[in-house]
């Protein structure tokens, strides 16, 4: 199958590669960029292990076609960091709040929870809850992981976090 | 799990896509957010031999209104639809069923003409469909046609596209103001498809049910309109035996496939039960 010239911006770099068209983001992003930080779970959309930003939306990056993020601007996990390599809110948040034992979800649930207090800056547990509805877990029963999201949405929002009594 | 080999085609217009689809014919699929399409090609259930990507047509995404009708984009995504305060306001039973299929990443990419349009007997978006009335704009090589949601669905996954036509828009009537609405959908777990969900829209007068129309989703092979359940609520004021009767009549017509959600008795024992629930919180909420 003849193959296609693609080039995108992630985490702030134009990048190129020549993909087939079957070739899954999540496969183009791993193999070609060797972005290993997003991973592959579960294959079927339902994990979102590889989870990442494409232009404002969380995408489960097994899911689409390298060809069709032609011309987008993606941002995975190794570009969350703060720019002077410093943690991030949500990463420091999940240090903080043991938000993984594993770590093998971490990389789509902060890329995730990042989009999430980007759209919504002081989530309710609830909204947290439904925000990463798309993002399995299966160490940690979740409880660490929503005060992670909670620790970081105080450190954003410039409030000293409190955790809930249990 | 990779996909077998395809090409891709990424029209800027819907002619160009029908053309395309003209052309190649059974071998070719219009990819829309593709999380039905993707999963089933990797799993080889699906191998379409070139993919007809639609997310290069502007026209086909957005929502407006148009006299007394919604009028939504084929490409319009669930994301979309929980954003758009028009929906929130005019349609808020769509905004509720939006918010309840899957899970956040595949709304930003799940679209209503892709829900719509598949046949699978798992989606919400159908059976509501069928419970507002809509209808959708198909356009072909031999022109544009409007068919009603309720004559739309043959059989599982069989609908009444044509070969080489693509469903370019959804139509809903705008509802009465103060009507009462709830989608009620008992599922496994967040993602899940229903194991049983009932649509109600209705109206009051005088403390009583004057209008009301019930869609059922995943009771049958295609979407449901439970009318007898429907009329037998009108002119009352829900009691308790009317409910039940309600249910029963809906019931009547549910024939549910036995699967990992369930066997057909049960399935039929929670569908009676959704619609119960969905109309005693439209009823509560209508004015």
């Amino acid at each position: 199958m003849a193959k296609t010239h693609v080039t995108m911006k992630v985490n702030g770099a134009e990048v190129e590669g020549l993909v087939e068209p079957r070739t899954l983001l999540v496969h183009f992003i791993r193999e070609n960029l060797m972005l290993t930080g997003t991973h592959i779970g579960c294959e079927t959309t339902h994990c979102g292990a590889c989870t990442v930003d494409i232009d404002g939306m969380s995408v489960k990056s097994c899911t689409m076609f390298a060809v069709q993020a032609q011309g987008s601007d993606i941002t995975t996990i190794e570009g969350i960091a703060n720019a002077d390599g410093s943690l991030s809110a949500l990463q420091e948040g999940f240090r903080m709040m043991h938000g993984l034992q594993c770590g093998f979800c971490t990389p789509g649930m902060i890329v995730r929870a990042q989009r999430l207090l980007t759209e919504n800056p002081s989530p309710t547990e609830a909204e947290i809850r439904m925000g990463i509805a798309g993002n399995l877990c299966r160490c940690t029963g979740y409880q660490n992981i929503v005060k992670a999201i909670q620790y970081a949405a105080a450190k954003i929002n410039g409030v000293e976090f409190q955790e809930a009594a249990e | 799990m990779i996909p077998g080999p395809f090409s891709y085609h990424r029209p800027a217009t819907v002619a160009d896509a029908i053309k395309l689809l003209s052309d190649l014919g059974d071998d070719a699929r219009p990819l829309a957010g593709g999380h039905s399409l993707v999963p089933m090609m990797k799993l080889r259930l699906a191998t379409p031999e070139h993919l007809i990507d639609l997310h290069g047509i502007d026209g086909l995404k957005g929502i407006r209104r148009d006299g007394a009708n919604i009028v939504i984009g084929a490409m319009t995504t669930q994301h979309d639809l929980l954003a758009s305060s028009e929906i929130a306001g005019s349609l808020p039973i769509l905004h509720e069923t939006a918010l309840l299929i899957a899970d956040p990443q595949v709304r930003y990419r799940g679209t209503l003409g892709g829900n719509v349009a598949n046949g699978d007997p798992g989606n919400d978006m159908p059976a509501l469909m069928l419970t507002l009335g809509a209808s959708y704009r198909l356009e072909g090589a031999s022109g544009v046609r409007d068919i009603a949601a309720s004559e739309f669905y043959q059989g599982a996954y069989f609908t009444a596209l044509e070969p080489g036509e693509i469903l370019t828009s959804i139509l809903i009537p705008v509802p009465a103001a103060g009507h009462g609405h709830a989608y009620e959908k008992l599922k496994r777990k967040v993602g899940d498809y229903a194991t049983a969900a009932a649509a109600v829209m209705l109206t009051k007068a005088n403390g009583k049910v004057a209008t009301c129309a019930i869609g059922l989703t995943n009771l049958s092979e295609t979407p449901l309109s439970a009318d007898a359940a429907a009329k037998l609520v009108i002119g009352t004021s829900l009691d308790d035996a009317t409910l039940k009767n309600a249910a029963a009549a809906a019931s009547a017509i549910m024939s549910p496939a036995a699967d990992a959600r369930g066997p057909v008795e049960y399935r039929k024992h929670v569908g009676g039960i959704m619609v119960m629930r969905a109309l005693q919180r439209a009823f509560a909420k209508a004015a």
